[in-house]
């Protein structure tokens, strides 16, 4: 796909965060979405193409009255919006669409309308890992990170300084869910939840949604808001099954997708100025800079012990707070995107200074797929 | 009431001949015919090569502590807590997910590469599953 032919013109969130008691899952959709068509000063009707994750794209048209030409409905987890992303530009520069909305919302918290997850006993995972006691992400995705600590010499008080960094970033965010300061110690004391990771080390569980809209770089001009051009994408799967990566030191959807859009965005680590690595749980951010080539696994977690990604460093880090401390509604991916556009906007409460390129990179399922973003403010 | 059960496998025809296996005490994988790749989970062709001509062997029981955590809370239905989630390498190479018996479910008897064999747990009549415990010498 060619650089810079296509930005995001509307971008939103819900208009609450957290816990939303008061809104099904459908209409946190409705509500992301008017809001963002609402930044992007558009009318429904002028929407065509549509995209959206768990939810299906039927579902969410008709809702709010939308008649696409052109739909997606890739659903691999918490990454799939950054999927939606890269799909949304191929089709908006291949002409199947004009103008594309993408959609996530999640009740999370409150269940609100929301299908329970599970897993079919005669799926693969259903007799292969649920019989051995895993029940929910925080059993399944730390599975990997005994053996990624071992290879690399990672220790628990540089995993826990992931959690502390990241509520620096949320305190200085209004909408932050957790906003008071944290000590490595106060994560190492916190309440175990499934060794080696602590309650503070897992990620929030909250409900509230979020929006985009995309259309071609040459009609976003005459949008209300700065665009923010989609510089480079990639994207992956590996497996539904954690215990069936390749290996538990890298994660291969993560070493196929981060790449790719590095190499699409013709830009090099010490370009990226802003970065988001989705971060359901402390060790994503470690896996992330390792496999997307900012540093060898071995230095990440000194790097961020040494407060290189806290508010100040020279690599500014989900500066959101992330879905450590910002808010989780189970699929995260679509709020890092949001981080990444009010970056590149200049817009964001802990707006990194005159950066031009930021990098979002998304995770589904237990490592399962993997969607990268780089986007820029500058065409 | 009866206690909440855990989770039980049920079998697909490909997966069959593996949970037969389980139940007559033997641990079954697959090596393709071609090229000798061997893999789990079951399936009737080899995801390395795509040959259909695969067959299947008893494996040697025997393997390694690749990762685990130790689930407190959640923890899922008939399981006590804290217990070990592991995922054990198998000496033919594959790797998959299990339960550590005969072992504290503690970091300091967990030892990553501490050597496993293979045992089995009847569930009940029909299914068993593989667990492992440290090997003996």
């Amino acid at each position: 796909m060619r650089s810079n032919q296509v930005a995001v013109v509307g971008a939103a969130e819900t208009t609450e965060l957290g816990v939303i008691p008061n809104a099904s899952q459908l209409q946190l959709h409705a509500d992301a979405a008017l809001n963002a068509i609402a930044d992007a000063g558009l009318k429904l009707s002028d929407i065509d193409g549509f995209a959206t994750a768990v939810e299906t794209p039927q579902q969410v048209c008709h809702y709010l009255g939308i008649k696409p030409t052109w739909v997606d409905g890739t659903s691999v987890g918490g990454c799939s919006f950054m999927l939606h992303v890269r799909h949304a530009a191929a089709a908006i520069e291949a002409g199947l669409c004009k103008t594309v909305l993408i959609t996530h919302a999640e009740s999370g918290k409150s269940m609100i309308g929301k299908a329970p997850r599970s897993i079919p006993a005669d799926s693969l995972q259903g007799q292969f890992e649920a019989p051995f006691g895993v029940y929910g992400p925080p059993s399944m995705f730390p599975i990997p990170v005994l053996r990624f600590m071992k290879t690399y010499g990672i220790t628990h008080e540089q995993l826990a300084s992931v959690a502390v960094v990241q509520r620096e970033w949320a305190a200085k965010n209004p909408r932050a869910m957790m906003k008071d300061p944290i000590t490595v110690a106060d994560v190492l004391n916190s309440r175990m939840i499934a060794y080696p990771f602590r309650l503070l080390q897992c990620c929030l569980v909250t409900d509230g949604g979020g929006a985009l809209i995309l259309t071609s770089a040459d009609r976003a001009k005459d949008f209300p808001r700065k665009p923010v051009y989609i510089m480079g994408t990639g994207e992956s799967v590996e497996t539904p099954m954690v215990s069936q990566m390749e290996t538990f030191n890298s994660s291969r959807a993560f070493t196929t997708a981060g790449p790719l859009a590095f190499r699409e965005a013709g830009i090099a680590h010490k370009d990226v100025d802003h970065l988001m690595i989705y971060d359901a749980f402390a060790h994503l951010p470690l896996f992330g800079l390792g496999d997307l080539g900012f540093m060898p696994h071995e230095e990440t977690g000194q790097f961020i012990a040494d407060g290189n990604t806290r508010p100040g460093g020279k690599l500014p880090l989900n500066t959101n707070g992330g879905g450590l401390s910002y808010m989780h509604s189970g699929m995260y991916g679509m709020y890092a995107l949001q981080e990444s556009v009010r970056q590149m906007r200049g817009i964001a409460p802990a707006q990194v200074p005159n950066a031009k390129i930021s990098v979002c990179h998304g995770v589904g399922g237990m490592f399962a797929a993997s969607g990268t973003i780089v986007f820029t403010n500058e065409r | 009431m009866a206690e909440p059960q855990r989770a039980r496998p049920k079998p697909t025809p490909e997966t069959q001949h593996f949970w037969d296996g389980t139940k007559a005490g033997e641990l079954h994988l697959q090596r393709c015919d071609a090229c000798a790749h061997v893999y789990f989970p079951p399936r009737p062709f080899c995801p390395s090569c795509a040959s259909r001509k695969v067959s299947i062997f008893k494996a040697s029981g025997k393997g390694f502590l690749y990762s685990y955590v130790i689930n407190h809370r959640p923890a899922a239905p008939g399981f006590t807590p804290p217990y070990a989630i592991a995922v054990v390498e198998l000496a033919e190479g594959p790797r998959m997910m299990s339960n550590i018996i005969d072992c504290p479910q503690t970091p300091e008897a967990l030892e990553l590469d501490m050597k496993l064999e293979v045992a089995f747990e009847a569930l009940d009549d029909k299914i068993t599953l593989p667990v492992f415990r440290p090997a003996k010498g």
